[in-house]
């Protein structure tokens, strides 16, 4: 097994693959390793859970699996599905070459014909990868208590083929967006991290990894005004994205400061806001207030 | 913070020297005569305490793994200790905003400045973070004025424009307050039961197997083909599953809502009875869990039993304080994602609508539906205006009138649907 990488490394291997992490965040990714513990991330909508995951496999230099959790999703769509056409054909063309049907059922129950789906895939690469169980609240109980299963023995038992082990252990992210209440023993399970909006600093930054062209003063004015604007009442308050897209269309509208075009700036709001009452709430007059607290 | 030499049997055998400076000498001389190793596991069982003192979840396999954390790397910078534990001790986001307050109380207690009452009892004393927590707690609200709504000052408005009880002959539209004819209560008994009976099931989206159904189940249907050479004579069929809903009853029994508990006593008797999984909670200043005493077949007694309990309580309701001890003590046992939550209140609050709201919308995140019935909404020109009900508003699913058994009896269809 490769050796422990220490926290310092997995800070820097992260701001590589262009994620900009608070310190606690490089603990809690270390601690995932140290523990072999899957890390429960949640927080509001927009502020980057899925990223960390993206990064974390950037990080390691692993596969990322993403498993997407919908109120409704089962087995057959999470961990694996037989091929059923190719089934079918099996069983006309060995029936044709008068095979028995004890054979021909154990030969369309095995590998060959099994579609593997994110939690079973995530279990037998050689080379562990990164499980990410996006938005897990929205799954039902029983699936929460077969995943705990899963989380814990790394094993899984398929009827027709038996018990199949964990060739290797999946780094496995969990994000919840709060929707509904995690069972305790999930919970437990895992480690916590509580994912904020970034600062303003750190948003700042986030800017300039990502969009490399744009000047530093707008992306540290937008990174002001974004956190200006987060403070408002709103219904659904900017993420992280949202601020990239602005500062990209900021930067392509070639504006330089915030303040000399106060126009621009209410015109393009659009980006952040994307509910029709939150942009009556933030008028021009709004907007300028702000823009004159930011600037 | 960190230390140049080894300073203790357990930091040398992890061969991490900064442990036992990290601990902080006071310990060392606490534990006189034991090596470190012994006290930092008696000190951190009692971190451990203290967090589940705090409401966290704190099992053994997390203390042994905060061993091993205060062995390795991470330990020798306190930040980045914090940090670790923090990710390991949390599991919800309100042990996460109080966990930084607590660690600082147990591990660093002497370096606290804003400290209240406990600078330097901090020490060692698993009361002293608790208080920490409390106090930051009871710090947040008390902006909102206390002044007691006048619970029946507003009733004595309302008594006159209720709407047209008197003049009914129907028991079904007579309000519930003037229902005195045992005959008269035993219907509402059987209405009651009723309506718990129409919303007792509901359709969950997961599929299982059945014989006859919407959707072909292709698993089974090709496994089951095999024996007939690939031509699929016995098919199998998803259908989906029918589960039970799950309801719990929070009832109002303060001084403003007396009139019609006695009828919401019966309803709550029929709800406990007619559903396989049902919880009744009755609360005024405080909360009472009362489902043990209705699940008496004799329903007199039962009925008697708990007005009983509701009964003899004036001053005022405490809506929010009963939400929170629901939340805090009782939720996590009896909610679960199939739960419906119907509160029988008229939203006199004499808490902060601040309090309110916040447990509202924790309970909002914890249970499938909330309906709330209220009383008041029968009255003519009744809006919604008590701080509390406003407060309230946003996290209800339905919010209906249940003055009187007709109110109740139109119910029924959304209550079956939720």
């Amino acid at each position: 097994m490769a050796p422990l990488m220490n926290r310092e490394t997995i800070s820097d291997r992260l701001a590589a693959a262009g994620y900009i992490a608070d310190r606690d965040l490089a603990t809690a990714l270390w601690l995932m390793e140290f523990l072999k513990r899957p890390l429960l991330l949640e927080g509001e909508a927009g502020v980057g859970k899925t990223e960390v995951a993206k990064a974390l496999a950037a990080v390691h230099g692993a596969e990322l699996i993403r498993l997407q959790c919908y109120e409704g999703l089962d087995q057959n769509a999470a961990l694996y599905e037989w091929n059923y056409q190719r089934q079918l054909l099996a069983i006309k063309a060995r029936e044709g070459a008068g095979e028995n049907a004890d054979a021909i059922e154990e030969h369309i129950f095995s590998e060959r014909y099994l579609l593997e789906r994110p939690l079973l895939a995530a279990i037998r690469r050689e080379k562990p990868p990164v499980l990410l169980v996006d938005e897990v609240d929205r799954a039902d109980e029983e699936f929460e208590a077969f995943l705990l299963e899963l989380l814990s023995d790394f094993q899984v038992s398929i009827p027709e083929l038996g018990t199949i082990t964990a060739t290797s252990i999946p780094r496995v992210v969990l994000t919840s967006n709060g929707t509904r209440e995690l069972s305790d023993a999930l919970r437990r399970r895992c480690l916590y991290h509580y994912v904020d909006f970034p600062d303003v600093d750190r948003e700042a930054k986030i800017i300039l990894t990502r969009l490399p062209g744009i000047d530093t003063s707008l992306a540290l004015q937008v990174a002001r005004m974004v956190d200006a604007v987060r403070r408002e009442d709103l219904r659904k308050v900017p993420g992280v994205a949202e601020t990239l897209d602005w500062a990209a269309t900021l930067a392509g509208l070639e504006v330089q400061d915030l303040r000399q075009e106060p126009e621009a700036v209410y015109e393009t709001m659009i980006c952040l806001l994307k509910t029709h009452e939150d942009r009556s709430r933030l008028t021009r007059e709004v907007t300028e207030r702000l823009l004159g607290k930011v600037a | 913070m960190v230390a140049d030499k080894p300073s203790s049997a357990h930091a040398r055998e992890s061969g991490h020297p900064a442990l036992g400076q990290e601990l902080g000498p006071r310990f060392r001389g606490d534990e006189r005569g034991k090596s470190i190793g012994s006290a930092t596991r008696l000190r951190l069982a009692g971190f451990a305490r203290t967090l589940r003192d705090n409401g966290f979840r704190v099992g053994l396999a997390e203390t042994r793994d905060a061993l091993s954390i205060l062995a390795s790397p991470v330990a020798m910078r306190p930040s980045s200790m914090k940090a670790a534990l923090r990710a390991l001790f949390c599991a919800t986001h309100s042990d996460w905003e109080k966990f930084d307050a607590i660690f600082e109380a147990f591990w660093r207690g002497r370096d606290m400045r804003s400290a209240r009452s406990l600078t330097g009892a901090a020490i060692g004393d698993k009361g002293a973070p608790r208080k920490v927590a409390e106090a930051g707690a009871s710090q947040a609200p008390g902006l909102a004025d206390q002044v007691p709504r006048g619970a029946d000052g507003d009733n004595a408005g309302g008594r006159g424009r209720r709407e047209g009880a008197s003049t009914a002959e129907n028991i079904a539209t007579t309000d519930m307050r003037h229902i005195v004819d045992p005959d008269d209560i035993a219907k509402a008994h059987a209405l009651a039961a009723r309506l718990a009976r129409s919303m007792r099931a509901r359709l969950i989206r997961r599929e299982q197997m059945r014989r006859r159904g919407r959707r072909l189940d292709l698993r089974r249907t090709i496994h089951r083909s095999v024996a007939y050479g690939g031509t699929p004579v016995e098919l199998a069929w998803r259908q989906r599953k029918v589960k039970p809903l799950r309801l719990v009853v929070l009832l109002d029994a303060s001084g403003s809502m007396s009139l019609y508990t006695a009828f919401f006593v019966r309803f709550l008797h029929g709800v406990v009875d007619a559903f396989r999984e049902a919880e009744a909670f009755v609360f005024h200043t405080r909360l009472a869990h009362v489902s043990p005493s209705l699940r008496d077949r004799d329903v007199a007694r039962a009925v008697d039993k708990l007005s009983l309990m509701a009964q003899g309580i004036g001053g005022g309701t405490r809506i929010g304080e009963s939400l929170a001890t629901f939340n805090r003590w009782h939720a996590r046992r009896v909610i679960n994602s199939r739960t419906a939550v119907m509160i029988v209140s008229d939203g006199y609050d004499t808490g902060e609508p601040e309090k309110l709201g916040a447990e509202m919308a924790r309970l909002r995140r914890r249970c499938r539906r909330i309906v709330w019935l209220n009383p008041l909404i029968g009255w003519r020109d009744y809006a919604p205006s008590a701080r509390g009900m406003q407060a309230a508003l946003p996290y209800v699913d339905l919010f209906a009138p249940a003055h009187n058994i007709e109110s109740l009896a139109a119910l029924e269809p959304y209550l079956a649907r939720i």
